[in-house]
């Protein structure tokens, strides 16, 4: 079997909000110093999701594939030092400046040029714009059913068994391969590259596809092909001054804290 | 500029769900005229018809088809696709549930068009829609217009308001859509989380702890906090940190990946205020924090504060509670 494992490089999102800046003249997000991107979160948990199946089905090939700048080649190695074969980096100035709809665009074009894909995994959504859209569009792009929030996925039989996080509980389906699967946190933590597999990493294989390669016109991908237009980004003013409770003791702060609230009739 | 809005009706405990009369709400305002429609689907979506055109529907796309329960993407793709060619709105809006977190961007795809997820704010501005939406974790917001028709957005719950007062005994026309077209996912199995009292949503007081506790002990004083308040006014809470270590239910993890609530009054204990925590609480009319660090994100939010250890906090705390009154 041959799975993609989407893997994004971003901000990283536990960036204290008081480092957090944006220049809301480019609209963009300022870089915070001395805070490397890392792998959007949930594209790692995608991985384990990947790799667990694999351990379990002999002959199963890996390939991470990556949409952005040469930094994102990090994001492919980490994948690959997790246990991915191979990896494809998207990176070409046409592609840069995009929106959901050219990113699954880019990446079902890429996955349709490997060919012999079976399925894709995807993290529920980036942790740095929060969409969670790709998945699902490159699914419809390939004409392929999707599950997504998955908390745990299993494959047999040419069907993938996913067990779905809902608001108030559980459910599992199964979806015929070929396929797509977003995978949320409840799947469990991602397992960490040991020293010798980040060595091995170094040594696979990254290989970079262009837009006439993927048969992509570039006025369908990037910030030529975007459908949603960034009009303003901005950090919202944050709320109001704190009152600390007073008292020297926890108790006594705990008392104030309830008269507190009776009398503001919040209790 | 009058325009056509489609809404994506969705039902719960056979009824209208809160987020579809508030989206029929936003719907009325953003149509400027224009006519607002809806789509109702499963066994009790005729009996929806009346209370959707109170709330601000002029026409219903319905099937009472039983197949469309339990939500699975395809059919409500289909049928959705199908309201939109007859309907051919400007916008088409869902709630961001387990429903519009699928058919939002499937139908966005479909449709060849875009769609702006998890929006707290939609406006017509200079004529033409516009989406405001959090990003980066709820650090930052961006608005974005549409380049392609129709524009797609879900809308988080409770950031619209409803028709107030509805149109109380409206009537609209109802179109018939076909029965369910084929799923490709078979559903298998469903677990529905332990109802425990108080819905999360619903509470008028939540009560939530962090990785701060320390372990799910510490859950059992979350616990009886929120008994000394009242089990019919106050729910639980967790972290994502806290449900990630398994201390806590998933059903009730509040943030960005979990629960949205708006209640009165929500105790923060032991959660250091991370920006997607407060993307599901910031909402709250007051927040409490109860933090052993001063500096900690959360009192930033918090209307009033404790800097102290939970364990000596609370107990005292849930003392002074009950002696209210
Ligand atoms: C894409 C994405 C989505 C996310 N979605 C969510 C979400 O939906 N919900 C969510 O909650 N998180 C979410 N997170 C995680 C979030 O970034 C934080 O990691 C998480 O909220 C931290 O949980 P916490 O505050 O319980 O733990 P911590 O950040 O570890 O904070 C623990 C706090 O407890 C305090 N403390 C410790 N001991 C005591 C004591 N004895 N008494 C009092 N205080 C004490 C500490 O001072 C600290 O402030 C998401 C992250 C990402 C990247
Ligand atoms: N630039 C990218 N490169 C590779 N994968 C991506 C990229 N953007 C999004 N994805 C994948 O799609 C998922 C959802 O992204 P989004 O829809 O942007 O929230 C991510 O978790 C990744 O798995």
């Amino acid at each position: 079997m041959h799975f993609v494992v989407c893997a994004k490089q971003i901000p990283d999102p536990e960036t204290p909000p008081s480092a957090f800046r944006v220049d809301e003249a480019k609209k963009e997000v300022i870089p915070p110093q001395g805070i490397a991107p890392v792998l959007s979160q949930f594209d790692g948990i995608a991985a384990e999701a990947a790799l667990r199946i694999k351990e379990q089905t002999s002959g199963t090939r890996i390939t991470v594939i990556s949409l952005g700048q040469e930094r994102a080649r990090d994001a492919i190695k980490q994948v690959l030092a997790m246990g991915a074969d191979e990896g494809v980096l998207l990176d070409d100035a046409t592609f840069q400046g995009g929106d959901s709809y050219t990113t699954a665009r880019t990446l079902a074009a890429a996955i349709r040029k490997l060919g012999d894909v079976d399925a894709v995994f995807c993290g529920r959504q980036a942790a740095d714009w929060d969409m969670g859209q790709v998945g699902l569009g490159i699914a419809e792009l390939l004409g392929w059913p999707c599950a997504i929030i998955a908390s745990s996925v299993q494959c047999a039989e040419g069907k993938l068994t996913v067990k779905r996080v809902l608001a108030d509980g559980f459910e599992t389906v199964r979806v015929p391969l070929p396929a797509v699967v977003t995978v949320s946190n409840e799947l469990g933590e991602p397992r960490y590259p040991k020293l010798q597999q980040i060595m091995q990493a170094a040594r696979k294989t990254v290989r970079s596809m262009t837009p006439a390669e993927l048969a992509l016109d570039p006025s369908t991908v990037g910030a030529a092909g975007a459908r949603l237009k960034l009009e303003r980004l901005f950090v919202p003013v944050a709320g109001g001054d704190c009152e600390f409770m007073p008292g020297d003791t926890p108790q006594a702060q705990a008392v104030a804290l309830a008269k507190t609230l009776r009398a503001a009739r919040i209790l | 500029m009058a325009q056509d809005i489609l809404v994506v009706g969705e039902l719960a405990d056979g009824a209208l769900s809160a987020t579809t009369v508030e989206l029929l709400g936003a719907a009325v305002r953003l149509a400027e005229g224009g006519r607002v429609s809806v789509t109702l689907l499963g066994s009790a979506a005729p009996a929806a018809a009346a209370p959707a055109f109170a709330a601000g529907a002029d026409r219903a796309f319905v099937s009472g088809d039983g197949g469309y329960e339990p939500f699975r993407s395809d059919p409500w793709v289909a049928a959705v696709q199908a309201a939109i060619t007859q309907a051919q709105p400007a916008v088409v809006l869902l709630a961001q549930s387990t429903v519009g977190r699928d058919l939002g961007p499937r139908l966005a795809f479909r449709l060849d068009t875009a769609a702006a997820m998890d929006c707290v704010q939609l406006a017509i501005e200079g004529g033409s829609f516009r989406a405001t939406r959090p990003c980066f974790g709820g650090n930052a917001l961006a608005s974005y217009s549409f380049a392609t028709s129709p524009a797609i957005a879900t809308a988080r719950a409770k950031s619209q308001d409803a028709l107030d007062p509805p149109r109380a005994g409206a009537t609209g026309e109802t179109v018939a859509l076909p029965g369910p077209a084929e799923a490709r996912t078979e559903v298998t199995g469903r677990e529905q989380a332990a109802a425990t009292g108080l819905r999360l949503q619903d509470a008028p007081v939540v009560v939530s702890g962090g990785r701060g506790l320390g372990g799910p002990e510490g859950f059992r004083l979350i616990e009886q906090l929120a008994a000394a308040i009242g089990t019919h006014r106050a729910a639980v809470g967790s972290s994502r940190a806290a449900c990630d270590m398994g201390w806590y239910p998933v059903s009730q993890q509040v943030g960005l990946t979990g629960k949205v609530v708006t209640p009165d009054l929500y105790i923060a204990v032991a959660i250091s205020g991370a920006s997607q925590h407060m993307a599901g609480c910031s909402g709250a009319k007051a927040i409490v924090a109860i933090n052993r660090d001063p500096e900690a994100n959360i009192f930033k939010a918090a209307r009033y504060g404790i800097v102290g250890d939970y364990k000596l906090v609370l107990p005292p705390l849930i003392e002074a509670i009950r002696a209210l009154d």
